[in-house]
């Protein structure tokens, strides 16, 4: 392994006597500067990448909104939903903080998955940096947890039987399940225990992720970003510093990214929720159709899929297997691909296979949202879900490990400024 | 690279225009049973959309004069009526209104007394069992947020088209379609005893009787202003977009402000583009 020279590049020069004093205490001004300032990025990062920086945003909006909706939040199943409805019509400005955060949870999922879809594209996975890649699945799963007991709060009915739905599936699993299910609703049903700890750990839950993308960014910083060449950094003409060129394009980034939040937030609040949810939660009645968040519903449309015994594991396990499974076998991503080339830009039969897996993905969650009764393009959606299930799976176990032996790859550039400036410098 | 781009675009879009009419022939094969709720045009619709005073007025009138008897909605205080983007009552007309009404209150001697602006809209029965035996074990829904808690569906994949005209008026168009849709059962159709055949109810039996019917309610008519017209088509849309004031009573100045925000937002974004590019422009990429 050569180093990176952007492991040497230590410029900051401490120039009043504090500055040196602090220096030799905590370097802190010098970590800013070399992390956030001087760290040298490839040059040729496209707006796929600003997503990053969008989601750092997306989370310190969600930060701030909710600690002031905390404010004026009750968590108690008679106060609840008057106290949500209160924040919208009483507390100064209220309606627009809720609809930011409430919106706001749909535009961090947006950005999370067209992050995750960058990442699986560009194979960004890829050795040195799976640890950087594992903490980034690690924290599509906090995330998960966070909006799914975000979404309990309000306690309409959607919130009541999506958290019914949804703890239930911890009870398929065999011994553990059960006392796993009573731990998680403080009770055999979902109750006022349930409401109580799950607006403690909504609220626990998002400083843990500040934590990991601390952690992620750090991952980060070590073997720096990939790039659309997938070709790693070779000299320091492959890079730019981060400021001003990243910061003010990853600021553009953000500013446009805000269009269609607020035209959501203030122009249409509710249409990414569900109008069940503005009727108060009730135990004695279930709503005729029960839907997860449609960030869920890919993987909610997994869970569905498996309607049949596999031997002796029943339906339900089963369900759950492939739920997790579904989520977990990201994590081994890194391992599973057996490419050489690391972009998808330079390998033509991946491409294929992996816009049908994006199609695929949204395909999920078209059916997840569908009734299972129903049908989508002449299939039964049972039917359409397993066909979709199986591609999911066959996509991350045979077509990742597989494909390499047969693909030819296009010619990579030897670096990134070859790639950006031409051969002519050669 | 940019040929392999036309070429999936190409596909991608060729394949949704294959795909689309398959989508709208499931739903219209669904809507047998739910007919297909007919769009109304609101004044408070789109990102300009306002409440028309004289609507919510008159709105607030069938409520009070009809839905009231049986509906509560107790998130609603009578200083609401009054305030910025409501109804547009004066101060005097919501005190005047309020002491008409006596409210529950522990602290004063008889357990009653008249309402004063800052007191909620008092609820027609003590108790939901209360609420349940009067009105054949069917609970009349609360009117604070029901204007939110209803919706319509779009056929095939038309609600696409939803999120880019922020259309939010399925709970209003619900509740007109539902207040005009009382009928006879067709031939063979068995409505239980107590409930009414309506043809855009779940189910289509409901437990309320129709409660409107033309010349029901009787407007003002302000000096130099013209007759609004006393049917049952006027009567629900009126009521309607009063409960839509009622769920959702900031919409005004939500939208106001939603304009600035986007307007400032793309000012911003011009000029993030132009630094982005001049500090580019040095930096081939």
């Amino acid at each position: 392994m050569t180093t990176p020279d952007h492991n040497i590049h230590s410029t900051y020069q401490p120039t009043s006597g504090f500055e040196r004093w602090l220096d030799e205490r905590l370097p802190i001004v010098r970590f800013g500067k070399e992390h956030l300032l001087d760290f040298p990025t490839p040059r040729n990062l496209n707006y796929w990448w600003t997503f990053g920086a969008i989601l750092v945003f997306m989370l310190t909006v969600q930060i701030v909104t909710g600690i002031v909706l905390a404010m004026h939040y009750v968590p108690n199943v008679s106060l609840a939903f008057d106290s949500v409805e209160q924040i919208r019509r009483d507390v100064n400005g209220g309606r627009i903080l809720q609809a930011t955060h409430a919106v706001g949870a749909s535009m961090f999922f947006f950005a999370l998955y067209i992050h995750m879809g960058r990442n699986l594209y560009f194979g960004s996975y890829k050795a040195p940096r799976e640890i950087l890649y594992m903490l980034g699945v690690l924290l599509f799963t906090l995330v998960m947890a966070t909006a799914f007991m975000g979404y309990v709060l309000p306690w309409g009915q959607m919130s009541f039987w999506a958290a019914t739905v949804i703890t239930n599936i911890f009870a398929a699993i065999p011994v553990v399940g059960q006392p796993i299910l009573e731990l998680l609703r403080g009770g055999f049903a979902v109750d006022n225990p349930t409401l109580n700890r799950f607006f403690s750990l909504h609220y626990l839950l998002p400083f843990v992720i500040a934590a990991v993308v601390v952690l992620h960014i750090w991952a980060l910083h070590v073997p720096g970003n990939n790039n659309p060449t997938g070709v790693e950094v070779k000299s320091s003409r492959d890079t730019v510093a981060f400021h001003p060129y990243y910061t003010m394009k990853d600021l553009l980034a953000i500013v446009v990214f805000c269009i269609p939040f607020a035209w959501f937030v203030f122009m249409a609040p509710d249409i990414l929720g569900h109008p069940d949810n503005y009727v108060m939660a009730n135990s004695q009645v279930t709503p005729t159709h029960i839907v997860p968040e449609w960030y869920f519903l890919p993987f909610y449309a997994i869970l569905r899929a498996i309607d049949f015994n596999i031997l002796f594991i029943d339906s339900r396990l089963g369900g759950v297997i492939f739920f997790a499974g579904s989520i977990l076998i990201l994590f081994f991503v890194p391992w599973l691909d057996r490419s050489p080339v690391r972009s998808g830009g330079y390998r033509p039969v991946f491409k294929l296979f992996y816009w049908l897996f994006v199609v695929n993905f949204l395909m999920l969650a078209y059916l997840g949202a569908a009734p299972a009764d129903g049908t989508v393009l002449g299939l039964s959606v049972p039917t359409f879900s397993k066909i979709c299930t199986f591609y999911y799976f066959f996509y991350f176990l045979i077509v990742l490990p597989f494909l390499p032996r047969f693909e030819t790859y296009r010619p990579l550039p030897a670096s990134i400024s070859e790639n950006v400036l031409g051969r002519t410098h050669s | 690279m940019t040929k392999v781009k036309t070429v999936f675009a190409a596909f991608a879009t060729a394949a949704t225009l294959i795909v689309a009419p398959a989508f709208g022939q499931e739903a219209e094969a669904d809507s047998h049973a739910q007919p297909q709720i007919e769009a109304q045009s609101w004044s408070f619709a789109g990102p300009f959309g306002k409440y028309d005073e004289h609507q919510l007025q008159r709105g607030f009138q069938v409520f009070r004069e009809v839905c009231s008897g049986c509906h509560s909605a107790r998130l609603i205080a009578f200083r609401n009526l009054s305030e910025e983007g409501g109804p547009g009552f004066t101060e005097e007309q919501v005190k005047a209104l309020a002491a008409e009404y006596q409210v529950t209150d522990p602290s004063v001697a008889e357990g009653q007394r008249p309402g004063v602006a800052a007191d909620y809209w008092p609820s027609p029965f003590a108790s939901e069992q209360e609420a349940r035996d009067a009105n054949g074990g069917a609970v009349p829904p609360d009117f604070s947020v029901l204007a939110k808690a209803r919706g319509t569906t779009q056929p095939g994949l038309w609600w696409v088209l939803n999120y880019f005209t922020a259309f939010q008026e399925g709970g209003p168009d619900y509740i007109h379609a539902l207040l005009n849709g009382y009928e006879e059962p067709p031939q063979g159709t068995e409505v239980p005893e107590g409930k009414y055949y309506n043809n855009f109810f779940p189910g289509h039996s409901i437990g309320m009787a129709p409660p409107l019917s033309d010349g029901a309610v009787t407007y003002e008519v302000a000096e130099g202003e013209q007759a609004v017209p006393l049917t049952l088509d006027q009567y629900s849309k009126d009521v309607a977009a009063f409960m839509m004031w009622a769920a959702e009573p900031h919409l005004n100045s939500r939208k106001a402000a939603g304009f600035r925000v986007i307007l400032f937002l793309l000012v911003f974004a011009g000029l993030m583009w132009m630094t982005k590019s001049k500090l580019w422009s040095r930096v081939k990429h």
